[in-house]
Parts: C-alpha cells; sequence; structure tokens
C-alpha cells in the first residue's frame, strides 16, 4: 500500500501543466521516481477512477486527475461509485462513501450532459 | 486602519463549471448575491482583499502541510483546474508582497504560519475572485487553513488566527477585506456529491451570525464528518472570519442548497459599522 505516493504522484501531476505534458506523451517514465505498486499503477495509467477511489485517494485530488482526462461530472461521480461496487469499500482516508451504490444523489433530469459550447466561463 | 469588510461565501467548482446544470431561478437569485457581495467589497475601498480559503492540494501536501499559511508575492496564477472544467480562464493575479510581508509580520505575534512566495490558485480563490474582483484589480492575500489532511487544524486555533488576522488588519495603514471561502456541509468529490444537510448549516449559518463563539467552536471532527461530511471541516475558514469580525453580527444573504453545486450557496456578511 502506498496510497501517500499515488496522491503525492497525482498532487504533482495536477498543478503542473509541463507534467502533464511530459505525462501524456510517456505515462511510464513520469511514475517511475514514485513508490508505487503494481496495483496503483495500473489504476493511474488506464484510468481507473473507481478504483483509485476505492484505494482511497482524496477526491480533490482525484476529481482534478479526471478533469484532466476529460471525464465528465456525471461520468466520474458514477466511476466512483462502480469501483466501490466492484472494488468495496474506500480503504483508507476521509473520502469514503455515504449512500449506497445504487443511490442517486443528483438526479439527472436536473443534471444535464456539460458540454464546452455551454459552459460559462 | 481597522477592518473594512468581513464576509463569507461558497467556492464550489460546480457553482462556475457546472452552471447550466442548475435550477436557474436558485441559480440566479445566488449570483445575484454574489454579485451583490462584490458592490458591498467595491464600497469599503479596499486596498487589499484577505482571502481565507481552504485549498485543495494546489499548494500544500502532506509532505509538509501548514497550519495556516499566507501568500507573498506579487503575483498570482490560477486556476490549477482545466479552465473549461472549471469555467474559468487562466488568470495573473495580482497580489502585493508588499502588503503581504507587513501583514504576515502582524499575523505573526498571535499566531505561527507559514509563507509562501509561490501560490497557485484552485476553485477555492478562484470561483470567490470570479464574482467579487472578476477585472482582477485588487491586490489580494492568499491565506490557507488546513480543512485537508488530517491532523486538521483545531478550531479553537482557526479562531485564534481570525483574532491575530483582526489585529493585523487593524495594525495596516491599508484599508484591508476579509473574505473566507468554503463549504458547509458537503460531500465534494466523492459519489456523495450533492447531499446536502441544509438543518446543519442553517443551524451553522446562525451561530455565525451571532457570532457566537462557544457555539461556533462547539463541534468536533468525527461528528462534523457524520454529520455535514469531509466537506464540513472547511467551517474552519468561517470560523476564522467571524473572529476577525470581533463581536460583530452577521446577515446571511443567500443560503440555499444547489446539490449540482454540492453545497447550501452562501453568501454572508458581518455589520462593522458598529
Amino acid at each position: 500500500m502506498s496510497l501517500y505516493a499515488v496522491q503525492k504522484f497525482l498532487y504533482e501531476l495536477n498543478r503542473s501543466e509541463q507534467m502533464q505534458a511530459r505525462y501524456t506523451a510517456d505515462q511510464a517514465s513520469e511514475l517511475t521516481p514514485f513508490e508505487l505498486t503494481d496495483e496503483e499503477i495500473a489504476a493511474l495509467i488506464s484510468p481507473d477512477i473507481g478504483k483509485l477511489f476505492h484505494l482511497g485517494v482524496n477526491g480533490q485530488i482525484l476529481m482534478h486527475f479526471a478533469a484532466f482526462h476529460q471525464i465528465e461530472w456525471q461520468d466520474y461521480l458514477q466511476r466512483m461509485r462502480d469501483g466501490i461496487a466492484e472494488h468495496g469499500p474506500v480503504r483508507e482516508g476521509v473520502y469514503a462513501m455515504t449512500t449506497g451504490v445504487t443511490d442517486t444523489v443528483v438526479p439527472k433530469t436536473t443534471a444535464k450532459e456539460t458540454t464546452k459550447e455551454n459552459r460559462s466561463s | 486602519m481597522p477592518l473594512v469588510f468581513a464576509g463569507v461565501c461558497s467556492h464550489a467548482p460546480g457553482i462556475t463549471g457546472r452552471s447550466e446544470q442548475a435550477d436557474p431561478d436558485v441559480r440566479n437569485r445566488f449570483y445575484a448575491a454574489f454579485d451583490q457581495m462584490r458592490i458591498d467589497l467595491e464600497a469599503s475601498r479596499p486596498d487589499a482583499v484577505v482571502i481565507i480559503a481552504a485549498e485543495h492540494f494546489a499548494n500544500f501536501f502532506m509532505n509538509n502541510m501548514p497550519t495556516f499559511a499566507i501568500g507573498m508575492a506579487d503575483t498570482y496564477e490560477g486556476p490549477i483546474e482545466d479552465p473549461g472544467w472549471l469555467g474559468i480562464d487562466r488568470q495573473r493575479v495580482p497580489g502585493s508582497a508588499d502588503i503581504s510581508s507587513r501583514f504576515i509580520s502582524e499575523v505573526m505575534h498571535g499566531s505561527d504560519v507559514s509563507y509562501a512566495e509561490e501560490w497557485k490558485f484552485d476553485h477555492g480563490i478562484m470561483v470567490p475572485l470570479h464574482f467579487l474582483t472578476p477585472s482582477y484589480d485588487i491586490p489580494i492575500i492568499p491565506v490557507n487553513i488546513n480543512c485537508q489532511g488530517p491532523p486538521l487544524t483545531p478550531l479553537h486555533r482557526a479562531w485564534q488566527f481570525g483574532e491575530s488576522i483582526r489585529a493585523a488588519c487593524d495594525a495596516m495603514p491599508e484599508r484591508i477585506a476579509v473574505i473566507s471561502t468554503g463549504g458547509i456541509s458537503h460531500w465534494p468529490a466523492t459519489p456523495d456529491s450533492g447531499k446536502i444537510n441544509v438543518e446543519w448549516d442553517l443551524d451553522f449559518m446562525d451561530r455565525w451570525c451571532r457570532n457566537d463563539r462557544d457555539a461556533l467552536l462547539d463541534y468536533d471532527d468525527l461528528t462534523v464528518y457524520a454529520d455535514a461530511g469531509q466537506g464540513g471541516f472547511e467551517i474552519r475558514t468561517f470560523i476564522a472570519a467571524a473572529a476577525a469580525a470581533r463581536g460583530a453580527k452577521g446577515t446571511v444573504h443567500f443560503c440555499e442548497p444547489i446539490p449540482i453545486f454540492a453545497v447550501s450557496c452562501t453568501v454572508a456578511t458581518y455589520d462593522l459599522s458598529r
């Protein structure tokens, strides 16, 4: 288990456009300096948002990583929920899930799909 | 110069990033409250605005997590988030190393702080600035209280920090405004996003408006986590604003849940005139 290292990698990636460009070009090389397990590396490269949430990645860090991968908000929420259904409860940390795996917190009828065209600026 | 303005507001990224997904009526009334806060802030003619935020791993990580931190640079950049995702374009935000340096020196008389000559703004600061200083023409002094990486800043230390900020504002020749940002109850960036404990929020804001120190500090992290989620830890910023207002009474201008924004969207200010 090296949740600290997973989060440290994501923290560095989230705040650096230069690192994001390097990671896009060569994921493995950017991950090398971090002491990660094979499970964690696979989850990051996929990216498996549900698995990362299950591992305990802080949502504030994971949210940015999902946005980096252009994962839409409702899709991001569902991927985390699917991860809990598949892998079990969050292993550690304070970003756990309190609702059920089949619950819908915000009905999709009030949450239209977001597109770049209709975003405000 | 005495403190010229004190208030609190929400900062959730959905406020700008998912604006079109919210109920238009509620959203527009919330935006109007934000705009009135901007008008009132401008009327206070601040020379600098202290933004007390609960940052989300834009600058500080568990390798060196400060209990309190204050920025000390002439310019800042943000948002770190994808601009399209947040709905806010990348900006260079003005600061003032000179004002910050003197301000930090004063705060240090009452509280231990880390200072930072580099600071990247995330949604915790950029969303409020988007509404409150949309021209990015007032120097910002960013402040952070650790609400993210346990062990967290104790609540009574957040109160003391607010007192130190007030003392620093009063000692400065400049006109300083203080705005704290954060959610009240919320479960941000989790599958529970959109879950809001409205009753808890209104009770907290009642304590905030009364500026009741004992009531504001009558929480512990375990019950906050259970009742208000991990996002509820951000009450530290509101508590600091209350202490900075030094007994002033507050008014809630808007506090209604907008689930797609993940919080009870809130705008509130203290009356410093009495």
